[in-house]
C-alpha cells in the first residue's frame, strides 16, 4: 500500500506538484514570518542590551537636531560634547549610581579615513555598557590605538583602519547586535582623545568653545538604589538646564511601537496564507479522492478495508506535504539567511537572527506544522474515502 | 467453499419520489456450490447488482445472514472480512476498473499487495497469456481498449485463485470470440473447484451455465 501511494503520487505529476508547492507554501510563511519575526524580538533585545544603562544624558544640542537616536537607533554617524563641568553638575545629582562617559566621533569619507564610520570612545576604567559585551570577543585590554569594529564592517582583527590621519590596528571584531552599533568603531577614552585632537588639527570637527581634553558626548548613567530611573531623568531636566536626560527604555519605546506593527502584520500575514491554503489542500483533497472514487471502490472490492482506503489518502497527503514542507523550509532558508541584512535594511529596525539551534527549531516546527496540517485537511477526504459505496460507485459506471 | 445466503433482503431509501422505501432484493435463500457456474439473468433494475454485492460482502443485507463455510460474513469486523474476500472472493465489477497509475502487470498483482503478500507472478503471466493480454503487461491503463481493460480486470479478480468467484457483466466490452473465451475460462475455473456466480445479459451464458437463476423486481427464480 505504501508503494501503492507512491506510485499514485507519480502516476499525477501535475496533481502532486500543486499540492507540494501548497505544502511548500505553508511552511514557507511559517519559517519565515516566525524568523523575521523572531529576529525583530532579538535586535530589539539586543539593542536594550547594547544600551545597557538605565539613563543617557546628552548635550541639549543633540536632542534638537535629533541626533544622538539617530546615532543610537538608526546607525547615522554624528558628535556632540559637553563640558566636564556640566556632565560634573549631573553626577552630583542624587540619586545617580554607576556613572561611565562616552566620547563620539565620525569619520568621514574623505582620504584621511579608511572608513565613515560613527567612532566611540568609552572611559575603560568606569564603562559598564560596551566592556562586557567586548570581552565576549577580545579578553585583552585595548592599548592605545587599537580599535573593535562592528560586525558589519569590512575591517578583520590585525587591519590597520586610518581616521583623521591616525592609523589604528582592529584587536577584535564584535558578535553581531542587528543594531546601529554592527557599523560603529569602538576604543578607549586614549585614543578617542587623539582622534579628536587629529581631527581638530586637521579642521575637520567643531568644537566651538569647549576644550576637547575636557568634554564628552553622553553619560552612561544607573540610578543608584532606591531611585528609580524616571526620577532621576525628571531630577536631571529639571535641574540641569543645558543637557538632556533619557530612560533607555524610552528611547526603544518607538522602535518598540512600530517593532510591534510589522510583528502583528506579519503574523496576520502567515494566519492568511495558513487559512487560504489548508482551505485549497481540503478541497485539493477532496476533489482528487471524487476524481478516484472508482478506483478506491475497486481497492474495497479487491479487498482492502476501510482503514486501508483512509489510510492510502493519509499516506498520500504525508507523502506530498513533507516533500513540500522541506522544499518551503530549505527555501525559507535560503531567502532568509543570505538575505537577512537587505531584510533589516528594508524594514530598518533592529534585526538579529536567532541562534542556528532555534532556526533549525523554527524549521523542524514550521515542517512538522504544515505536515500535521495537510494531513488534517487529508483527513476529512480519508473519513470519506473509508465510508463510500462500493456498489453505488460501481453500479454508476454503466 | 460454499456461500449460503438465508432470508436476505435489501431495502433502500429513495431520496425523492412517492414511495420512497423499496426492496431491491426480496427474501431470498440461496447458495453457491463449489464446481458450478451459476448464471443469473434479468432485466436491468431487477437487484441482480445487489444480491451480488450482498454475497460477496460489500453490502450488508437489511435482514438475513449470508455465511461462507460456516462464518457468517456480516457478522465479521470490517478488517476481517476484508481480509477473507482478498483471499477467498474474486470480484469482477462493471466497467473499466483499473488503477490508473499502474501498469497492467501491478495491476493484477494488487492484490497481493494489497497485505504485503508475496505475489504470485507466474499465475499473472499465465493468466494474461489465457487472456491474450500478455503483450500488455508493462502498459498503462490509458493505453488499453476498453475489452483490454475488462480482461485485466478479470485477470486480476482470478489472480489469487479464489474460490468463490463473483462477475458482474464480465464481458460487457468484449466481442463474441473473447466472449466466448471468457464463459469458457469461467468455466474452467468452475470445473476447477470455484464456486462461480455470473451477472449477465448475454444469453450465450446459458451455454456454459451449470445452474440458471433469474431475477425479476427483487424475487430470485430458477430456470
Amino acid at each position: 500500500m505504501k508503494s501503492l501511494a507512491i506510485k499514485n503520487l507519480k502516476g499525477r505529476p501535475v496533481r502532486t506538484a500543486v499540492l507540494m508547492v501548497l505544502a511548500a507554501l505553508l511552511s514557507f510563511t511559517a519559517l519565515g514570518g516566525t524568523l523575521v519575526v523572531a529576529s525583530l524580538g532579538k535586535g530589539l533585545d539586543s539593542l536594550k542590551a547594547r544600551l545597557g544603562a538605565d539613563v543617557m544624558v546628552v548635550p541639549k544640542e543633540a536632542t534638537m537636531k535629533k541626533k544622538f537616536e539617530d546615532i543610537v537607533l538608526q546607525g547615522s554617524t554624528g558628535y556632540f560634547y559637553m563640558s566636564y563641568a556640566l556632565a560634573d553638575e549631573v553626577i552630583q545629582r542624587e540619586g545617580v549610581g554607576q556613572v561611565s562617559p562616552q566620547f563620539f566621533l565620525a569619520s568621514t569619507g574623505s582620504s584621511c579615513c579608511s572608513i565613515p564610520v560613527q567612532i566611540i570612545g568609552f572611559d575603560p576604567a568606569t564603562d559598564f555598557t560596551v566592556s562586557p559585551w567586548i570581552k565576549r570577543t577580545y579578553g585583552g585590554e585595548l592599548g592605545k590605538y587599537d580599535i573593535v569594529a562592528g560586525s558589519d564592517l569590512n575591517a578583520f582583527v590585525g587591519d590597520k583602519l586610518s581616521f583623521y590621519g591616525v592609523e589604528c590596528t582592529v584587536a577584535a571584531k564584535l558578535e553581531k547586535t542587528g543594531t546601529s552599533y554592527d557599523t560603529t568603531v569602538f576604543t578607549n577614552k586614549d585614543t578617542i582623545t587623539a582622534l579628536i585632537q587629529s581631527s581638530l588639527d586637521k579642521g575637520m570637527n567643531d568644537f566651538k568653545d569647549t576644550d576637547p581634553e575636557k568634554a564628552v558626548s553622553c553619560l552612561m548613567i544607573n540610578a543608584a538604589d532606591g531611585t528609580s530611573p524616571e526620577e532621576l531623568v525628571n531630577d536631571i531636566n529639571i535641574h540641569c538646564k543645558k543637557v538632556r536626560a533619557f530612560r533607555s527604555g524610552d528611547m526603544i519605546s518607538g522602535i518598540a511601537g512600530s517593532l510591534g506593527g510589522v510583528s502583528q502584520m506579519i503574523r496576520l500575514l502567515i494566519a492568511a496564507v495558513w487559512v487560504l491554503g489548508i482551505v485549497i489542500l481540503l478541497l485539493a483533497f477532496t476533489m482528487s479522492v471524487n476524481e478516484r472514487k472508482k478506483e478506491f471502490a475497486v481497492l474495497r472490492v479487491m479487498g482492502a478495508s476501510r482503514a486501508k482506503l483512509a489510510g492510502l489518502v493519509l499516506k498520500e497527503a504525508l507523502c506530498t506535504c513533507l516533500g513540500g514542507s522541506l522544499i518551503g523550509a530549505v527555501v525559507g532558508l535560503l531567502v532568509l539567511l543570505p538575505f537577512n541584512g537587505v531584510i533589516e535594511k528594508t524594514l530598518a529596525l533592529p534585526f538579529l537572527l536567532p541562534n542556528a539551534g532555534s532556526i533549525t527549531g523554527f524549521a523542524v516546527s514550521a515542517v512538522a506544522l504544515s505536515v500535521i496540517s495537510g494531513a488534517a485537511a487529508a483527513a476529512v477526504s480519508a473519513w470519506r474515502v473509508s465510508r463510500i459505496d462500493t456498489g453505488l460507485i460501481l453500479r454508476g459506471d454503466n | 467453499m460454499e456461500l449460503t445466503a438465508e432470508k436476505v433482503t435489501r431495502e433502500f431509501v429513495r431520496p425523492s419520489g412517492k414511495t420512497n422505501r423499496f426492496f431491491a432484493v426480496k427474501e431470498t435463500d440461496f447458495a453457491l456450490q463449489s464446481g458450478r457456474l451459476t448464471v443469473l439473468m434479468g432485466r436491468s433494475g431487477s437487484g441482480k447488482t445487489t444480491l451480488l454485492n450482498m454475497l460477496s460482502g460489500l453490502l450488508m443485507p437489511s435482514s438475513g445472514r449470508i455465511t461462507a463455510d460456516g462464518k457468517d460474513l456480516y457478522a465479521m469486523p470490517d478488517k476481517e472480512l476484508s481480509r477473507f474476500r482478498c483471499e477467498h472472493f474474486g470480484v469482477i465489477p462493471q466497467g473499466q476498473t483499473a488503477i490508473h497509475s499502474l501498469t497492467v502487470t501491478e495491476n493484477i498483482l494488487l492484490p497481493f499487495a494489497l497485505y504485503g503478500d508475496a505475489p504470485d507472478e507466474a499465475r499473472a503471466r499465465q493468466l494474461m497469456e489465457r487472456l491474450d493480454i500478455a503483450d500488455l503487461a508493462n502498459a498503462r491503463p490509458a493505453e488499453l481498449s476498453g475489452g483490454e481493460l475488462r480482461r485485466v480486470a478479470i485477470a486480476r479478480a482470478l489472480v489469487r485463485k479464489p474460490s468463490l468467484i463473483f462477475a458482474d457483466e464480465p464481458t460487457g466490452d468484449l466481442d463474441d470470440e473473447n466472449t466466448a473465451e471468457v464463459f469458457r475460462f469461467l468455466k474452467e475455473c468452475a470445473s476447477e473447484g470455484a464456486a462461480v456466480l455470473v451477472v449477465t445479459h448475454e444469453n450465450d451464458a446459458k451455454g456454459y451455465a451449470d445452474i440458471m437463476l433469474k431475477m425479476s423486481a427483487g424475487e430470485l427464480t430458477q430456470e
